[in-house]
């Protein structure tokens, strides 16, 4: 038992530290950068995110391995993971106007995003390919939600003090952040080796 | 709505006044991942190319049977459709380079700018406008990826498409590791800019 906690626990610290998705695997930029310019609009976003790829990770799993498994439809389970992505978006923007309109109206521009997210995709992705259990899919899902949310905090605070940086004029925007987003991702580089095998 | 640009201006919109990666700044993910060596971004390139044409021609060629309410789950569906085309033929013909590639083709079905291309042109214009609007937009996206991966590979590894040729000078190690391509992609992007505004200063 303590060890398999021990191994959920080293997925969820592997994904968000040392395999960030953002710092080292590269997913999920477009949102990275798209809204990463304020330290508010950046936690919320964080906090849907998380929510979201943690239900639609259970989601896929279960659909993988109790549906398409038996029927050898593995081949199409990229159609099979965006349906479910966003049907599930869909269906959380609805139920969250219903039922919790105040935060609707906080995170609900934020939901609409999620669907562009390739990292929401590749952990689906990832959880089949590696053969993880169903305990398993749902920590890589939590690790790689905290590690977007270390990511997106970190370069939303530094991006607010740029804002007001005087820099030349062709660096002003993207291509900074891009060239800050390399050293920040030169530091978290210093993570690997945290775990050994 | 149909577009009265001609077809040629329609293509080289897509590579320089809407160049996905350096001007529109979506799609970034495989910009930076797969873009280490030449021979990787090359391949990613010309996959999105092939992608991004098809769904053009797909979406524009079925868009008056195509309800507006459920317009975007019907893309979804022809663009997934089209990366497992993509994702299988890769893998039975280029299984080398699918090793890494893998799954970043199959993440091309979250690409924004495919998405995006459908949206707001394919589901408006005819076939062949479509199409050139797809290719276009793929050449522009192919275009930087060779650009990225060229500059990191000269510099991470002191060759290119695995030709030596820094004599015997040490490549910088950084370049390839993920940190490098956050600010070769920057630089670029600068670069860009840089030369847009000159140019646009020598039209006005």
């Amino acid at each position: 038992m303590s060890h398999e906690f021990l191994k959920l626990f080293e997925i969820v610290i592997a994904s968000s530290l040392i395999n960030n998705f953002v710092f080292t695997r590269f997913l999920g930029l477009c949102i990275f950068f798209g809204v990463s310019k304020k330290t508010e609009t950046a936690v919320g976003m964080s906090i849907t995110f998380t929510a979201v790829m943690m239900i639609s990770a259970a989601a896929s799993w279960i659909i993988f391995n109790y549906l398409m498994i038996p029927l050898h439809l593995q081949f199409l389970k990229i159609v099979v993971f965006i349906g479910v992505v966003a049907g599930l978006v869909q269906a959380s923007d609805t139920i969250m106007k219903k039922i919790a309109p105040a935060l609707f109206h906080k995170l609900g521009v934020y939901l609409a995003l999620i669907s562009t997210n390739c990292i929401i995709l590749a952990v689906p992705i990832i959880n089949v390919d590696e053969k993880h259990s169903f305990l398993e899919s749902i920590a890589l899902a939590l690790g790689s939600g905290i590690g977007f949310a270390i990511a997106l905090i970190v370069m939303a605070s530094l991006r607010e003090r740029m804002e007001v940086a005087n820099v030349p004029k062709v660096f002003k925007g993207l291509p900074l952040a891009f060239i800050i987003t390399g050293m920040v991702a030169l530091a978290f580089s210093g993570f690997s080796g945290l775990i050994s095998h | 709505m149909s577009s009265d640009l001609k077809n040629t201006e329609l293509f080289l919109r897509g590579i320089i006044q809407e160049n996905t990666i350096f001007r529109q700044a979506i799609s970034l993910c495989p910009a930076i991942a797969v873009t280490s060596t030449v021979r990787d971004g090359f391949m990613m390139g010309i996959a999105v190319l092939f992608v991004q044409t098809m769904v053009n021609m797909t979406v524009s060629s079925m868009r008056s049977a195509i309800h507006p309410r459920i317009r975007l789950p019907i893309f979804m569906l022809i663009i997934s459709g089209w990366v497992t085309v993509t994702d299988m033929l890769c893998a039975a013909f280029a299984p080398g380079v699918y090793a890494t590639l893998g799954l970043y083709i199959q993440l091309i079905v979250a690409f924004a700018s495919i998405l995006a291309a459908a949206e707001s042109f394919a589901s408006k214009n005819g076939v062949i406008k479509s199409t050139f609007d797809g290719l276009g937009r793929g050449a522009g996206f192919l275009l930087a990826m060779i650009a990225i991966s060229a500059v990191r590979e000269l510099l991470g590894k002191g060759t290119i498409l695995d030709y030596p040729v820094l004599f015997g000078a040490k490549p910088l190690l950084i370049m390839i590791l993920p940190a490098g391509g956050f600010i070769t992609a920057g630089l670029l992007m600068a670069l860009f800019n840089y030369l847009d505004q000159k140019f646009s200063k020598k039209a006005a």
